[in-house]
């Protein structure tokens, strides 16, 4: 029983599996773009009709999108582009030129990728500007056609608006804006950002060469239209090789979303996050126990998928702790609730601790204070508690003061948890005195 | 109640009618046949009292023994409601299937290198899929030390031969380092070569993107590419935007690959201000005692049974559990004390009660009794690592009755002169005691102290606990001139044993260098070393402490 064709399963089972898994992944995974955006209609005509003036009509034009992570603010644009490269005219004149706030930290390395973009490094070849306006408009006037005047359209898009915000002088926006405003030559400056706040981020003189044009995704799905997303992302599409296979599936996926216990936890994770990308991930632990024994979606994948998602990962940590660190761990809790949060350090800690040993007359726990230690260290090394300041240099190891990282509700959920907790230990961490 | 009762039933309890008071009246047909032997032991109507017979233990061993057998006979015969085999074998754990179908001649062989950790395995192969196929742009494992995490995703990158390349973020002192790497392991020399000196982000994402068509190692077109990153706590600290570019990177290269992070801090502190794209948490537990048992018992010596071994794990695990969980240090043990273990065997006696008698392997109370104070010694020295394994060794070859344990760190048997054990005591005083308490405890005559003020202290301002607080030189020698029996004069002397102090890290120079007339100093011991030290001068500085008082 070698390899997966030998196995008594039907072959076409194995192969249809496989193409599932292909199509879905590349639709939960790779951000593969949908036909068309359902959520998005309206900003999508918006933005298309003002890259097509830009494009066909030669108009300046500057615009920010706006919203938060996963909301489909580059999938928005990946449409437009591709509605947009659809005309002729289109796909011969128009330029563009990516850019990204996370790699080009700094704008000598903005112009650089800019003029490789353009594929403009044979004529700047090693010539030396003065400023970084001439070296953008000497490189706009070289994009000039051929048999017209007017320069070629080009379309910069910012991705990671807000952190362009952040150079110097803001000297690439300042003068990208400049172009756009100026009748020098059409440029389109589309910028994505996260930052609701963006234009705060942006000085009196770009902000005035900005348009003010923002189109805002806010994710303003109902319940109902979050259940329907889950079902369009998990069905197969049309063109799928197995039309019997593809339609059993979709039905399994109906089935699924009508299903009241999956409809409770798709609430659950609607009422956290409504945006795309938690819901790719969830779709995509569901995914992961698809396999040739297990052909079809069930409620309990989406369950056992949500309670992946939703464990709590301090308490998690909290599990794999020793006796003597969770003791620890209880004796800086009976701090906090006593001194209200007061920082601490090693010595108080393990007062308390010994407070506790001389109550139950349990000399089991009665260890070295080197030991302890060592578990105190470990616990920093965990970073369950930090040090209040960062001065390491004048106090000694054990008067250091620390703060805890971690929530009462934590320690006693984890303390519930804990394998083979002893008794004495576990009321005393859910005790409400020390 | 009365006899004319009799005939009837009178045994059957009334409960109706205030149930407990019907305990306290005897029974109209009571009859006490209880024999005097009987009467010294508990009454006949109460089960379970009374002088038990001696339980004959061979009669229970061979109970047990039989009832074991029936047990076990019932567990392995097949049960015909799974039915017994055939064209698709029987029904087994739906876990066990988990591991993705398309790999079952490398399950085979990694499940045995992966022990105590198929779940997590099985979740990690079904998440990376077949190898054309996309998966997650990032994954983040978290787990404590030596639960497995790099273990199991080298070994099944390995078995399944799939490119990748695994870095540790320790290495890594700048982002260019990783780069290159990356490339050089992905991509070919020719890619590393085209990286510049001090590569910066978008210089490693262009050169990506335009060697990305070519394959190093001949692997098939499309396959997924994992980067491994490990220790990845330590990306927070470098380059701003690495740790946002590397969960991105399957966007930003437009390439099938994946990034791996494993650390063991949890996710929410990675996190950058403005957010980024949030990886998968795949969470690895810890071993519970009985995994840390299978495991640790799997380097056993060659030449004893594998039950002889699992007995010392046994005993090992009974006092290191409760301190420490890392398998690391648990194997490190191990190794360690083996030998001492097993030397009674191989001398063929043991000292137990201070009498020698034979030992066999199977003599498990003997060895235990034997190895127990090394393990309690090995927990104050080679765990906390104040001595090298090899000095461990050697001091269990010399073979001394377990005296009492001499304190290993060169800070506890430091020798000092007479004048500087002196200036220490003192200064510890200087340290712990409050300034306004000087007076009482060092001056002759220090008439009338009300005690209502001194007494008033709660313990969290017990300095003790706080810490050791800073002193002017001229306080110092002022205790120390008070402390001191003999007259001494101020010379060059006793102040260069000061700075000899400070030089041994023994005292602490609070104040700036560069304040020459009035430096501050504070004490860095711990009260067992004072105490140690003011035992040798006989000096009892318990008494002067104020929070001893």
């Amino acid at each position: 029983m070698s390899k997966r064709k030998a196995k008594d399963t039907p072959k076409p089972i194995g192969e249809c599996i496989t193409q599932l898994q292909k199509y879905l992944r590349e639709r939960l995974c790779h951000d593969q773009l949908p036909s068309r955006l359902e959520a998005s209609e309206a900003q999508h005509k918006h933005l298309l009709g003002l890259l097509q003036r830009t494009a066909i009509h030669g108009e300046s034009n500057s615009v920010l999108i706006v919203g938060p992570r996963g909301s489909g603010k580059t999938a928005l644009l990946k449409c437009v582009l591709r509605d947009l490269l659809q005309e002729k005219e289109v796909q011969k004149n128009l330029l563009q030129v990516h850019l990204n706030g996370l790699l080009q930290t700094d704008d000598r390395i903005a112009l650089k990728e800019i003029t490789r973009q353009l594929n403009l490094e044979n004529v700047v070849g090693d010539k030396v500007f003065g400023s970084f306006a001439e070296n953008l408009v000497f490189l706009l006037e070289a994009l000039k056609k051929g048999d017209r005047s007017t320069t070629r359209p080009v379309l910069f898009v910012l991705d990671e608006f807000d952190l362009f915000a952040h150079h110097k002088n803001q000297t690439l926006l300042y003068n990208l804006l400049d172009v756009s405003q100026s009748a020098q030559a059409p440029v389109a400056v589309v910028g994505l950002t996260c930052r609701l706040d963006v234009l705060e981020l942006l000085e009196k003189r770009v902000k005035s060469r900005f348009s003010h044009r923002q189109i805002h995704l806010l994710n303003n799905v109902s319940f109902t239209q979050y259940i329907e997303r889950v079902g369009s992302q998990l069905s197969l599409p049309d063109d799928f090789p197995d039309r019997r296979f593809a339609q059993e599936w979709n039905s399994s996926v109906q089935s699924v979303c009508e299903d009241k216990s999956v409809e409770e936890t798709l609430r659950r994770h609607y009422n956290f996050s409504k945006d795309f990308r938690s819901l790719h991930m969830l779709l995509m632990l569901c995914l992961s126990r698809i396999s040739t024994v297990n052909p079809t979606i069930k409620p309990a994948d989406v369950l056992e998928a949500s309670r992946l998602c939703f464990s709590d990962a301090k308490s998690n940590m909290l599990h794999g702790l020793s006796i003597l660190e969770l003791c620890l761990v209880i004796a800086m809790k009976h701090l906090n609730d006593v001194y209200e949060g007061e920082p601490f350090n090693f010595q108080m800690v393990h007062n308390e601790f010994k407070k506790f040993l001389q109550r139950k007359s349990n000399s089991m726990y009665n260890f070295e204070q080197p030991v302890v230690m060592k578990a105190f260290e470990h616990l920093q090394q965990l970073e369950m508690i930090r040090p209040v300041d960062s001065s390491s240099a004048k106090t000694q190891h054990e008067f250091r003061l620390m703060r805890l990282t971690l929530d009462n509700s934590q320690i006693i959920e984890a303390l519930q948890k804990y394998p083979q907790c002893p008794t004495d230990i576990k009321q005393w961490g859910t005790s409400a005195f020390g | 109640m009365w006899k004319s009762a009799a005939g009837h039933n009178v045994s059957t309890k009334v409960a109706a009618q205030g149930g407990g008071d019907d305990d306290w009246e005897t029974d109209p047909d009571f009859e006490n046949d209880v024999s005097e032997q009987e009467q010294r032991w508990g009454a006949k109507t109460v089960p379970g009292s009374g002088h038990k017979e001696p339980i004959s233990v061979s009669e229970l061993r061979a109970k047990v023994a039989a009832e074991h057998e029936q047990v076990k006979h019932q567990e392995t015969t097949p049960k015909a409601s799974y039915g017994y085999g055939g064209k698709f074998g029987v029904e087994t754990d739906h876990v066990d299937k988990q591991l993705h179908p398309s790999y079952e001649e490398e399950r085979l062989r990694v499940a045995e290198q992966l022990p105590c950790r198929e779940l997590q395995a099985g979740m990690l192969l079904s998440l990376m899929g077949e190898p054309q196929q996309y998966s997650l742009p990032c994954i983040f494992i978290y787990g404590h030390r030596a639960s497995g995490k790099s273990h199991v995703v080298n070994v099944l990158l390995k078995e399944l031969k799939l490119p990748h390349v695994t870095i540790s973020c320790a290495e890594c002192i700048s982002a260019g380092l990783l780069f290159e790497h990356v490339l050089l392991t992905f991509l070919g020399a020719d890619a590393a070569a085209a990286l510049p000196r001090s590569p910066s982000l978008s210089d490693f994402v262009r050169i990506y993107r335009q060697h990305r068509s070519c394959r190093v190692a001949a692997a098939a077109q499309h396959t997924t590419r994992y980067l491994v990153l490990e220790k990845a706590e330590l990306l927070r600290d470098m380059d701003a935007n690495l740790l946002s570019l590397l969960v991105r990177l399957q966007e930003l290269v437009e390439d099938n690959v994946t990034v791996i992070l494993l650390s063991e801090i949890v996710w929410e502190t990675f996190r950058p201000n403005t957010g980024c794209l949030e990886p998968l948490p795949l969470h690895f537990p810890d071993y519970t005692k009985g995994e840390l048992h299978e495991i640790l018992s799997r380097d056993r010596h060659p030449s004893y049974s594998a039950d002889f071994y699992s007995s010392y794990i046994h005993i090992l695990l009974g006092v290191f559990y409760a301190v420490c969980r890392d398998l690391r240090e648990l194997r490190h043990l191990a190794a360690l004390n083996f030998t001492k273990f097993c030397q009674p065997v191989t001398e063929g006696k043991a000292c137990v009660y201070v009498v020698w008698s034979p030992v066999k392997e199977s003599d498990a109370h003997k060895l235990w009794r034997n190895i127990e104070p090394y393990l309690k010694k090995a927990m104050q020295t080679v765990y906390l690592r104040e001595i090298s394994s090899l000095e461990w060794d050697k001091m269990q070859q010399v073979e001394t009755e377990a005296g009492p344990l001499r304190a290993l760190s060169a800070h506890a048997h430091v020798e000092l002169p007479f004048y500087s054990k002196f200036l220490l005591i003192a200064a510890y005083l200087a340290s712990y005691n409050p300034a306004r308490t000087d007076k009482r405890f060092f001056v002759k005559h220090h008439g009338k102290i009300k005690k209502t003020n001194f007494l008033k202290k709660n313990e969290k301002m017990s300095n003790h606990l706080l810490g050791p607080k800073p002193f002017p030189l001229d306080r110092l020698l002022a205790v120390f001139y008070s402390v001191v029996d003999s007259r001494i004069a101020p010379s060059a002397r006793i102040f260069s044993q000061i700075s000899s102090l400070v030089t041994l890290q023994l005292l602490t120079q609070v104040s700036h260098a560069e304040q020459l007339d009035a430096p501050k100093y504070k004490c860095a011991v711990s009260f067992h070393f004072i105490a140690a030290i003011s035992r040798t001068v006989n000096f009892d500085i318990v008494k002067y402490l104020y929070d001893f008082l």
